[in-house]
């Protein structure tokens, strides 16, 4: 009885998203005990809300970095203003178009990436300098297109991504729904098995008959849409686009993956820590807010507590 | 002789897998010890006990001179008791120069000029042990061939210093070297060995324990189960104390296939540095042999027509799947994250697909089925591909290849390390497949494993340089062909 009770909390344990979701209890946990209960669950709703678009980015992100050292998509926050801003004009308000929208929207991202995986391929540039420049052009393509920006969202989109039921905000339902379909891609599909393959040895997996350029192609698109998407939603949310919208989702979008257990390596990868990985990193802000520390202090602590949750479960991975 | 070191009682567990029991050696100076065994049986255990890389569970070393049995036994103690290893998972850094390579081992080359002493100490040693070896102490390691790098660090383990060698462990140091370069290191050696230095040789070469060993040490699961003179084995005992279930044959005495003219060869490639018209073709259920002396291009050939490059107007139009087994494992084959099942599954994900995802059932069905066929050597698939001794993970390449639907299955000396007895039974599995229509193309440097093929390209400098089949196919018209400018000559005039 103990030994399968041991057993199965070492299975537990040894899962490396563990750790990003025991931060976030822990530090909701200290915020709420500080404000004697009150907010408990008005803090977790909101964080919910803010952790889907970071969780959006994020899976682009993984999945991104999964194809080993060097892969990075810098271009994210650049791809969801200029979506955001894009579809916005397309819908002009209007509840009629919000589905066009959303499509232009998408296929703004899936032009990024493809021009994304196009400089890395056929310019042999690193993927670091290439996402990176292709963010200046895009986000110049966004502040030229600046008739999107200070444009409201339909109406209708507006109440869906700001909807709730019982305090759970709808749209983190569907993100949750869309990193299990995320989770089942990356662990049970050609494409999801050909990622990790790559990340671990590329020349094998080329041996081994993987198609690696399609597959890193189609990683570099599948991001760009995701920061699109992210860029739409966002845009919906918080009542239009504007040119900063995805400046903090940079290295969001980067800490989640990591603090999410995923390996900077490459070739190990999991969805449910991006999760807890948002969750913290929106708890421990708000913790920190709550104590009414300094912003100096806050920074340091948020910087100390990362490092922390890193170190313990990098340290248990090894 | 005296006694170099002594092993009492060493025993080594790796969780529930008992990898080496109680294990009682005497290492002479003095001798060359060969060690022989399975895949499994507990060789690299032992001698990575010896080199201090891994600590016994339990037992004792005893050196004679020190005379003191050392507890947290570790690397720089071995380093310091004269022990030098050649492991079978090459240890060169790939990203550093081949001088570089030769300092790591000894920290005492420092201050300024390290790298030129580093330069000519490994060079001497080079020229010493492999005179020919066309390697410079510039080149960067990662850009040498794989029978390269295996000359670097053999040179590089005999390289002196300051302290002197009394012992130089070698874990199946000819498998990537060709027949001439074998010779060299094997007469190296000798020389050593009659100079007093204690020497421990793995192979699974029986020929070459029995011809360079003085004492030979059979071992099986984790045990030593013979110890005698090289002179009182033959390789029939041999074979029979390491429990084999190999069947010994000579020619297994089949014709070959004839290739008829006027039907459609699967692949047809001209290599990139052939200078004439010859091309290298192989038909439907054929056992195409590409073979010479090891890195004269057979790797790239085949590479080649994997990628599907050099495809010209006289290459077949339609492209057949292919799957490739590689030899170089760590860097052309093994995914160290995966488990055994995974590593398998790879080749064959799409056939497991069902609308749109991978069969959980069909892939436990499809390790299952390969476990049992191909006896991969673990109690669950489910283990990581690292817990398998080198032979096995060699096996789960295979199967992985076998596995899927390739037509054609183009192999990369993958026998490298394996032993005797699970290479009748691929040599076996490969002979049934071409049966059923599957096509063969075996770069090997063992000639061996030239006889069960219909046809054999010769190359030499990346290009082919003799074109054999059937009957042909004997050891010293290879032979001929890999090392004689004039056969050229002779070929075509012929």
């Amino acid at each position: 009885m103990t030994a399968a009770l041991s057993k199965h909390f070492k299975t537990v344990v040894g899962k490396p998203w563990i750790w990003a979701f025991a931060g976030a209890f822990a530090v909701w946990a200290a915020t709420v005990l500080y404000t004697g209960g009150t907010g408990a669950g008005q803090i977790l709703s909101a964080a919910l809300s803010f952790a889907t678009f970071s969780v959006i980015v994020g899976m682009g992100q993984m999945y991104v970095i999964t194809l080993g050292p060097g892969n990075v998509d810098l271009s994210i926050p650049a791809t969801m203003t200029f979506a955001g801003a894009v579809s916005m004009k397309i819908m002009e308000t209007q509840d009629i178009m919000i589905l066009p929208g959303l499509v232009i929207a998408l296929l703004c991202g899936l032009t990024v990436g493809v021009f994304n995986y196009g400089l890395i391929r056929t310019l042999r540039i690193p993927p670091i300098i290439a996402t990176l420049s292709s963010s200046f052009l895009v986000q110049s393509c966004a502040i030229a297109y600046g008739r999107g920006l200070k444009i409201k969202p339909p109406e209708l989109l507006a109440e869906f991504t700001t909807a709730k039921i019982a305090g759970v905000p709808l749209l983190a339902i569907c993100v949750i729904a869309l990193a299990a379909v995320m989770s089942v891609v990356l662990h049970r599909t050609v494409f999801g098995r050909s990622v990790l393959a790559i990340g671990q040895n590329s020349r094998a997996a080329e041996l081994a008959g993987v198609k690696v350029n399609f597959i890193r192609l189609a990683t570099y698109a599948q991001s760009g849409v995701l920061a699109a998407l992210c860029g739409y939603l966002l845009a919906g949310f918080s009542g239009g686009a504007s040119l900063n919208m995805g400046a903090e989702y940079l290295l969001a979008s980067i800490a989640v993956v990591v603090i999410g257990g995923t390996s900077v390596a490459g070739g190990f990868a999991n969805l449910p820590g991006l999760w807890g990985a948002a969750l913290f990193m929106f708890l421990l802000v708000t913790m920190l807010n709550t104590f009414g520390l300094s912003a100096g202090i806050r920074l340091l602590l948020t910087g100390v507590i990362i490092v922390g949750v890193i170190t313990l479960a990098g340290g248990r991975r090894n | 002789m005296e006694p170099f070191v002594t092993l009492d009682g060493v025993g080594k567990n790796y969780g529930a897998v008992q990898a080496l029991q109680h294990v009682d050696l005497q290492i002479l100076a003095g001798q060359a010890l060969g060690i022989v065994g399975h895949n499994g049986a507990g060789k690299s255990t032992l001698i990575s006990i010896l080199a201090g890389a891994q600590s016994p569970s339990d037992g004792k070393l005893t050196f004679q001179e020190s005379g003191t049995s050392l507890p947290g036994y570790k690397v720089d103690q071995a380093q310091a008791h004269g022990i030098r290893c050649v492991f079978q998972e090459l240890s060169l850094c790939p990203n550093l120069t081949v001088a570089e390579n030769a300092r790591i081992l000894h920290p005492a080359i420092k201050g300024i000029g390290w790298k030129a002493r580093a330069r000519t100490l490994i060079s001497e040693k080079l020229d010493e042990v492999f005179p020919g070896h066309g390697i410079n102490p510039d080149d960067e390691v990662g850009d040498l061939s794989i029978a390269k790098r295996q000359m670097v660090e053999i040179a590089r383990a005999f390289t002196r210093v300051e302290s002197p060698i009394h012992l130089i462990i070698l874990d199946e140091p000819t498998s990537s070297l060709d027949a001439i370069i074998a010779q060299q290191l094997l007469k190296h050696l000798r020389g050593f060995v009659d100079q007093g230095g204690a020497c421990i040789l793995i192979s699974h070469l029986l020929e070459e324990i029995l011809q360079s060993s003085d004492r030979v040490v059979v071992m099986r699961d984790g045990g030593i189960v013979d110890d005698r003179a090289a002179r009182d084995f033959d390789r029939a005992k041999l074979v029979e104390a390491m429990g084999s279930v190999a069947k010994e044959h000579g020619n297994s005495g089949k014709t070959a296939k004839q290739r008829s003219t006027d039907s459609q060869p699967l692949v047809s490639i001209r290599p990139a540095q052939q200078g004439d018209t010859r091309r290298l073709q192989a038909y439907s259920g054929e056992i195409v042999g590409l073979a010479g002396l090891s890195g004269h291009g057979q790797t790239d050939a085949l590479v080649d027509i994997y990628l599907e490059k050099r495809r010209d107007g006289q290459s077949p139009q339609k492209a057949v799947p292919m799957a490739l087994v590689a030899g170089d494992r760590q860097v052309d084959g093994v995914f160290p994250l995966w488990s055994i099942g995974m590593n398998i599954v790879i080749g064959s994900m799409r056939q497991l697909t069902r609308s749109g995802l991978i069969d959980p059932e069909a892939e436990a069905r499809l390790c299952k089925d390969w476990r049992e066929k191909i006896a991969i050597r673990t109690p669950d698939m489910n283990n990581n591909i690292l817990s398998l001794s080198g032979g096995n993970q060699q096996k789960a390449l295979f199967a992985r290849a076998l596995a899927s639907d390739a037509e054609i299955i183009l192999m990369d000396d993958p026998m490298r390390g394996v032993d005797i007895g699970t290479k009748q039974e691929v040599y076996e599995m490969i002979r049934e497949e071409a049966g059923l229509g599957r096509t063969f193309l075996w770069y090997t440097t063992e000639m061996d494993e030239l006889e069960h093929c219909d046809h054999v390209y010769v190359f030499r400098n990346g290009a082919i340089v003799a074109d054999l089949s059937g009957d042909e196919v004997t050891e010293q018209r290879v032979l001929q062909a890999s090392f004689e400018e004039s056969t050229d000559a002779q070929e075509r005039s012929a």
